[in-house]
């Protein structure tokens, strides 16, 4: 590991340019790609002792997660698990334990692809070395991207907790070293690669995630749904973020994001506004995933997900529709 | 040049001072520092368990954190679990159901399965727990215990080890 200077901030209000770093959180990631060399940086500004560790409800009914929540707090916490129960089975169904222990809230965003030419710095990665080209465009690709790639990245976002943040609306706070605040949609988060894969994210140098904000009000049916190789810790394959009402019979407030397909949680709108209003069934689910599919691009062995997806997300919208399940929950 | 820095922290009841060096991690010092070598490296990245430590309460893989991080912090390994040669009942468990062979990853699955029980006892849930309850405790316990691997694969005897202990709290 390359040597660096460590210093702890006491508190959000105590940035500064001066003691500008690389922030350490839970450090699950960061550190495991400091070992490899990967993540070289000069400073490191610990930020697990500067507060940000409450739930709270706001005034208006929404729920605030500071960002060293982690993600075992988070999962178990009451609220989250009877509102927002999409994002705690999320949380759980990613890493070990031990990890979500660790792993925070702003971490879990912040963590990078687990492509494996990012990580074998023998191989050409434009994420790792911007320029040196891709591997995994003719390599191993089985867990790479179908939704939103570039000709230089084919690299997805691991997170699951990213992506339930994403179908339930939830806003990013965060704090630039100017002291300005900002808020930003879970869903814009993060970016797609486009000819610049090294940035994985809109934030700046030195802007520190403070929060989180669950909207008031989430649609009542929500669930998760991962595919992955191993029925305990792995990755998604592909995953599913799916919240709605019925009102009616008729599917509302439709949202849907989609983990393990793209550079960032994948919010499918197009099927999104395909399903809304429409009474549920599975000849409708998947015609609006067709249509969500329409532009997909497969690279030889991830093509499997451009069939597997629409399916998995019309499983979940059956088990969350079907009346026995509907009159389950009120 | 990057600096050397202070760190206070409770190992087993034991509080140690010392400057480190930054990169150095939490499983680096407990070994090479204190000479505390039951928390074993494995991989040494976070994926086999065989380090893992409970930290404040809950468990964590100990490869994975800088020692530097954890000023104040009162950290537990393998030979802080029995009480003099009073082995602890999840120690007892292990040698009574032979659930290791070669025994490299035991120190992690013990303070591993130690934290489990706790977590059972505050009511974390786990990916297979239904809303309102537990799923069978041997599913309950292979799904919580997914973060310690054993090459020898005596993953039967350590789920009836971790099982006579926590009961049917299903």
């Amino acid at each position: 590991m390359k040597p660096f200077d460590y210093s702890r901030l006491d508190s959000p209000d105590a940035l500064s340019p001066l003691g500008a770093g690389k922030f350490l959180a839970g450090g699950t990631n960061l550190i495991d790609l400091m070992k490899h060399e990967i993540e070289t940086p000069d400073a490191l500004v610990d930020v697990t002792r500067a507060g940000m560790k409450e739930i709270s409800q706001q005034p208006d009914g929404s729920i605030r997660i500071g960002s060293q929540i982690t993600n075992t707090d988070l999962a178990a916490n009451s609220d989250v698990r009877q509102n927002y129960p999409v994002l705690s089975e999320a949380l759980l169904w990613g890493a070990t334990q031990q990890l979500r222990n660790k792993a925070t809230t702003g971490g879990n965003f912040l963590q990078r692809t687990r492509c494996q030419y990012f990580y074998d710095t023998a191989r050409a990665c434009n994420k790792r070395d911007p320029g040196s080209g891709c591997d995994a465009m003719k390599g191993l690709n089985r867990f790479h991207a179908i939704l939103g790639a570039s000709s230089s990245c084919i690299a997805v976002h691991p997170s699951d907790m990213a992506v339930a943040m994403a179908a339930l609306d939830a806003e990013v706070l965060t704090r630039k070293v100017d002291g300005v605040e900002r808020r930003i949609p879970a869903s814009e988060l993060h970016r797609l690669p486009g000819d610049a894969p090294e940035r994985d994210h809109v934030l700046e140098n030195g802007e520190l995630i403070m929060a989180v904000d669950l909207p008031a009000s989430p649609p009542r049916l929500q669930s998760y749904r991962k595919i992955r190789d191993r029925s305990s810790y792995a990755f998604a394959v592909v995953s599913a973020a799916v919240a709605l009402d019925l009102d009616d019979g008729r599917m509302s407030n439709v949202r849907i994001a989609l983990g393990g397909v793209a550079h960032k949680p994948w919010r499918a709108s197009r099927a999104e506004t395909a399903l809304e209003g429409q009474m549920p069934s599975r000849e409708m689910f998947l015609k609006a995933m067709k249509e969500e599919m329409s532009e997909a691009q497969g690279h030889g062995h991830n093509d499997f997900k451009i069939d597997l997806l629409p399916r998995v997300v019309a499983g979940v919208l059956r088990d969350l529709t079907a009346p026995e399940r509907n009159g389950d929950r009120t | 040049m990057h600096a050397m820095h202070p760190l206070r922290i409770t190992v087993n009841g034991q509080e140690h001072r010392a400057d480190i060096d930054p990169r150095r991690s939490l499983l680096d010092f407990a070994r090479d520092s204190l000479n505390l070598t039951g928390p074993k490296k494995g991989c040494d990245h976070g994926q086999c368990g065989a380090c893992t430590m409970i930290v404040n309460g809950r468990r964590i893989n100990s490869c994975l954190s800088l020692a530097v991080s954890h000023e104040g912090d009162e950290v537990t390994t393998i030979e802080g679990l029995a009480e003099g040669s009073d082995l602890s009942a999840l120690q007892r468990a292990f040698v009574e159901h032979d659930a290791f062979q070669c025994g490299f990853c035991t120190p992690g699955q013990i303070c591993s399965a130690t934290a489990l029980l706790d977590e059972l006892k505050e009511g974390l849930p786990s990916v297979v727990s239904s809303p309102d309850k537990l799923a069978e405790m041997d599913e309950e316990i292979r799904e919580r215990m997914s973060g310690n691997l054993c090459r020898c694969g005596a993953y039967n005897n350590i789920v009836a080890a971790i099982s006579s202990v926590a009961g049917d709290k299903s």
